[in-house]
């Protein structure tokens, strides 16, 4: 009777979310390093926030987990999905920006007592967004919302100091940057394998978000054109040791694009209006998700442009 | 207008709303908005030959949000257009600017940029010389996604606090011109959190801006925190002789800036 009751109850769960604990998969992308890849898509409900990369680092002493997922449930599967590879504690949870689907997950690992991990700017970026984030995300997430907190990091990094945290013969560096992405992104190199975690400095196959400094991640995306690295795992879209280049070819060019022609509008006395619905539409057909978020990159570049 | 009073209250009635009916209120608030900001003056709506709304369908940037509001009859000096007044229902603070129109504006055409981070219509109400109200209004989708209405940068925002510009091409007497004025400012709506100190950062925004030709006032603005980072300001004027275009630029700490340009 008891299991008979477990099992109709598992079944229930199952259906009441799009995927259950036991489909989120994790994939190894270099020794001892796991994400599991986030669809392209909004958040919703039924894909419960799970739309960019999270994953973790297992080292010979403990685990760090590179954000946390796009709501306190995903949180849990990403904690499940550790604890069935190690059972080595969770001792840092690292959080490379501030947005929902990188962040939400934090509340999930709480009982393991990890040291959180961000930018310097990471405190103030999720002060100046909670209130807005969690009104709008407890409708966009449904049951998947509840039990999701805003953890702010317990330890900073900052600019042009980057930090090295050691997982037990494993080193780490963290590296914090200048106003890209966001004016908090923070990414993750392990040493070892030369794996690199960009958050969502670099989108493959999804439309970039500009929710930073137009200039600025263009120079970032300049620097990151020369990276020696092996591995690379992009906020959104497949991790892989060949294929980001061409990725962030791809979104250096978009970004370039988009400043030019945002630029001789600007110099033409031209408006808002008038360069979201000129700028860059050629590019429609190279990026998921583009009718939500391209015109917002132009809005977003054209009023720091407008500063030059 | 920009009563405290009546914006706490009101801010206290949008966030009780916002608890009750989650991201987007059900009730509308315009009736009781109206009574708050116009007593029982009549208001008449779909003024359409008379006023053009133009907004996004969609927020795109729930921090950059351009609104246009064009007249679609001259003014002049017997019968004009004495203020616009812009409501946003579903802001915290709903009634986001009130410009005061000078007669001698022609055409009127000016722009602005709001945050609109929910459903809502907009609103803009003109009020014309003889004290007569007439409204016309859109409907603004919320963005999606990771779009917040704070901004993107602040400290760059903070760096260049009060620089100003004022943008238009060669103006010939006697014809239309545009003009832009831009004010670097960040424009704190006192509704972010420090989580830190468990209090709420303090709203420090423009509260006016006022733009004259030759020393004679054109259009002056009262605004609040609906109103963008960077307020920006764009207008048509027609210079009757050659002259200086001036902004004078006061926000809610008293602090003043100024910028003019010579045409």
């Amino acid at each position: 009777m008891n299991k008979l009751f477990h099992f109709s109850f598992s079944i229930l769960l199952t259906i009441s979310t799009a995927f259950a604990c036991d489909d989120y998969a994790v994939k190894e992308v270099s020794s001892g390093i796991y994400y599991h890849q986030g669809v392209h898509e909004e958040p919703s409900e039924s894909n419960i926030g799970a739309i960019a990369n999270v994953g973790f680092i297992i080292g010979e002493r403990c685990v760090a987990v590179i954000d946390s997922g796009g709501s306190y449930l995903e949180g849990t599967y990403l904690r499940q999905a550790i604890k069935n590879k190690t059972d080595l504690p969770i001792c840092y949870v690292i959080n490379t920006h501030v947005h929902p689907d990188h962040l939400f997950g934090n509340a999930a690992f709480k009982d393991d007592s990890p040291i959180f991990i961000g930018h310097k700017k990471l405190p103030a970026a999720i002060a100046a967004r909670e209130g807005f984030f969690a009104k709008t995300f407890k409708e966009t997430l449904g049951k998947a919302y509840t039990g999701t907190e805003f953890i702010s990091p317990s330890q900073t990094v900052s600019i042009n100091k980057p930090i090295s945290i050691d997982l037990g013969n494993r080193e780490l560096t963290l590296t914090a940057y200048s106003t890209s992405h966001t004016d908090h992104d923070l990414t993750v190199l392990d040493n070892k394998t030369k794996t690199l975690w960009t958050g969502d400095l670099l989108f493959m196959g999804r439309i970039p978000v500009m929710d930073g400094s137009i200039n600025g991640w263009i120079k970032t995306m300049t620097q990151m054109q020369t990276m020696d690295i092996n591995f690379l795992i992009p906020g959104h879209g497949e991790a892989s040791s060949d294929k980001w280049q061409h990725g962030l070819k791809k979104q250096l060019d978009y970004f370039t694009l988009l400043r030019d022609e945002i630029r001789i509008i600007i110099e033409d006395l031209g408006t808002i209006d008038q360069a979201s619905k000129q700028v860059g539409i050629l590019e429609q057909n190279s990026w998921e998700l583009f009718e939500h978020y391209h015109r917002r990159n132009v809005t977003a570049s054209f009023v720091e442009l407008e500063w030059e | 207008m920009f009563n405290r009073i009546l914006t706490l209250l009101l801010v206290s009635l949008a966030f009780f709303n916002v608890s009750a009916h989650a991201a987007t209120p059900s009730e509308p608030l315009w009736p009781t908005l109206k009574i708050a900001y116009f007593g029982d003056k009549e208001i008449r709506e779909a003024a359409n030959e008379l006023l053009v709304i133009e907004a996004p369908k969609r927020a795109e940037d729930a921090a950059i949000v351009p609104i246009t509001v064009k007249s679609l009859v001259a003014q002049t000096a017997d019968k004009y257009i004495k203020n616009i007044h812009i409501v946003v229902d579903n802001n915290p603070e709903p009634y986001s600017a009130n410009f005061h129109l000078s007669p001698e504006l022609g055409l009127i055409d000016i722009s602005t940029r709001m945050r609109v981070d929910q459903y809502t219509f907009v609103r803009a109400i003109a009020e014309m010389n003889d004290g007569s109200l007439h409204m016309v209004s859109r409907f603004v989708k919320a963005s999606g996604g990771c779009s917040a209405p704070a901004g993107k940068d602040a400290a760059a925002a903070l760096a260049r606090l009060g620089k100003m510009q004022i943008r238009m091409r060669k103006p010939t007497v006697g014809k239309p011109v545009q003009a832009q004025v831009i004010v670097s400012h960040p424009n704190y709506n006192g509704l972010q959190f420090d989580q830190k100190s468990r209090l709420y950062i303090d709203a420090h925004y423009v509260k006016n801006i006022a733009i004259a030709y030759n020393d004679k006032p054109l259009l002056s603005v009262d605004t609040g925190i609906s109103v963008s980072e960077d307020p920006s300001i764009r207008f048509t004027f027609t210079p009757t002789e050659a002259g200086a275009l001036s902004a004078n630029v006061t926000d809610s700490e008293g602090q003043k800036f100024a910028h003019s340009k010579e045409i």
